[in-house]
């Protein structure tokens, strides 16, 4: 899921000084997992504007606010002097496709999470376009090399653990052991590429 | 026998090349770092064509951190326009590791593959295929860290470096020179029928702060026996002389050579190779 964690109420509030008539938007997805946009983030919000001297004008916890066809539903009556939004860029941008007032985004979205617990989330997948799992034993170097080295480890690595956090293990160190020396370990693999597939399935990456 | 000297902050290398000029005579060819330990210096190729004017052999470093594949390469040919023919490559310290925690850590080509890049060059087409008008020269060089753990991966890498054209490795400073040896043994037959050649790195230990400095970089080791005799030593500076000197006679018979790190001490040099009983070329 979208790992999220909310921006310094300053910074909200910043964001929010030429507006009034606050709507706040939340998401019933992972940012009510991650409890950063759930029903209670959304209350919690609410009343620290409140306090701040702003007025809120309404609020609505979307099933998944990045789906535009449920922010159209839920959103096409509501007028608002702004709109908070509690979700990842995915959601703000798709809030943006069915209003013309201002949005602020409450949240910086961090990375996609394999969640251990609530609280405790691992970046294990960059979304690369280009999964290279079956001959890594299932660990990622893209994201669990600092480097993201694909050949193998730098000569960085101390007896296993990288050399850019101590406190993390070496990917490579994990995929020899996780391997047993199989898979692509002793293979040339060529230069990454950065472009994403265009059409996935149907549909267009960036359409609309 | 070759050693390094690291560009400074600022255009002014004069006093870099003053070193280079003392150590001229007692070495084969200087390393030029590439903005070492994620730091932003003056450039690496810059410096390796001013030591190459005093006729110093220059060996340029060239990390992945900073460039993707366009600059690269690019550099690789603005290198050899300019005279340079040995290029080391490595990954390069993460910037988490230095002075610009916030960079963007580029590595879009890692050592295997700008080693190839440059394989490719030098055959006269750059990665994407197209041709070169004039090729560049190269002798190509990598390094390889005997002392990290597990040491298969090191073995693996040292390979793909040399099925990717490296011709010459440099290491990690060795301060236990059996696990160096040892070290030899189990990568021998990946290098035995391969013209390669291992330059052992020894480091210059001038204090026990400096000590305790380099134990928390990535990838040394020091055996406690040796963090002893710095520590206890009256003169520790002769003492880390004494311990380099030892290392580099006790290489001498399994080694290919030696790259001698003196980290800021190069002056120290010409009595570490006297006390090793090497003369001066």
């Amino acid at each position: 899921m979208i790992i999220t964690v909310q921006k310094p109420l300053p910074e909200i509030l910043d964001s929010l000084k030429d507006y009034d008539n606050v709507f706040i938007v939340g998401c019933a997805a992972c940012a009510t997992k991650c409890q950063t946009g759930g029903e209670e983030a959304v209350k919690k919000i609410s009343e620290e504007l409140k306090k701040a001297g702003k007025k809120v004008s309404g609020s609505a916890v979307l099933d998944t606010p990045c789906d535009i066809r449920v922010a159209k539903r839920d959103l096409k009556n509501v007028s608002a002097g702004v709109f908070l939004i509690l979700g990842c860029g995915a959601g703000v941008q798709s809030v943006e496709k069915v209003t013309s007032a201002p949005l602020v985004p409450a949240l910086d979205p961090v990375f996609t999470g394999t969640v251990e617990r609530i609280g405790i989330y691992h970046e294990y997948c960059a979304l690369c376009g280009s999964c290279m799992l079956a001959g890594t034993g299932g660990i990622c170097p893209i994201t669990r090399c600092a480097k993201s080295l694909i050949n193998g480890p730098c000569g960085g690595a101390v007896n296993g653990k990288c050399e850019a956090d101590p406190d993390s293990d070496c990917a490579w160190a994990l995929i020899l052991e996780k391997t047993k020396g199989k898979g692509i370990l002793k293979d040339y693999m060529p230069p990454r590429s950065f472009i994403k597939p265009k059409n996935i399935g149907r549909h267009k990456k960036t359409t609309l | 026998m070759t050693a390094e000297l690291f560009p400074p902050k600022g255009n002014d290398a004069s006093a870099l090349l003053k070193k280079a000029d003392f150590l001229k005579p007692f070495v084969d060819a200087i390393n030029v770092t590439d903005n070492q330990r994620a730091s932003m210096r003056l450039g690496s190729m810059a410096v390796s064509r001013l030591i190459k004017e005093m006729g110093v052999e220059p060996i340029m470093q060239m990390t992945c951190r900073d460039r993707n594949r366009i600059a690269l390469q690019s550099d690789l040919l603005s290198a050899s326009a300019l005279g340079i023919e040995n290029v080391l490559i490595l990954s390069g310290d993460h910037p988490l590791n230095g002075e610009y925690k916030d960079a963007k850590p580029v590595y879009d080509l890692d050592t295997v593959q700008l080693l190839t890049a440059a394989g490719m060059l030098i055959k006269g087409t750059d990665l994407a295929g197209k041709n070169l008008s004039g090729t560049p020269s190269f002798c190509l060089g990598a390094v390889v860290n005997p002392t990290a753990n597990p040491v298969e991966l090191q073995i693996m890498m040292l390979e793909k470096k040399i099925n990717a054209g490296a011709v010459f490795f440099q290491t990690q400073p060795i301060f236990d020179v059996s696990q160096y040896e040892d070290f030899l043994g189990k990568v021998r037959p990946v290098t035995g029928a391969q013209k390669v050649r291992i330059l052992p790195g020894v480091a210059l230990l001038k204090s026990a702060k400096f000590v305790k400095f380099l134990l928390g970089l990535p990838g040394v080791n020091i055996p406690q026996a040796t963090v002893d005799r710095i520590e206890r030593a009256p003169d520790q500076l002769a003492e880390g002389i004494k311990i380099c000197a030892e290392t580099i006679s006790r290489l001498r018979g399994i080694a290919d050579g030696v790259h001698i790190m003196a980290i800021g001490m190069e002056e120290h040099i010409p009595e570490i190779l006297r006390q090793a009983g090497i003369k001066s070329k």
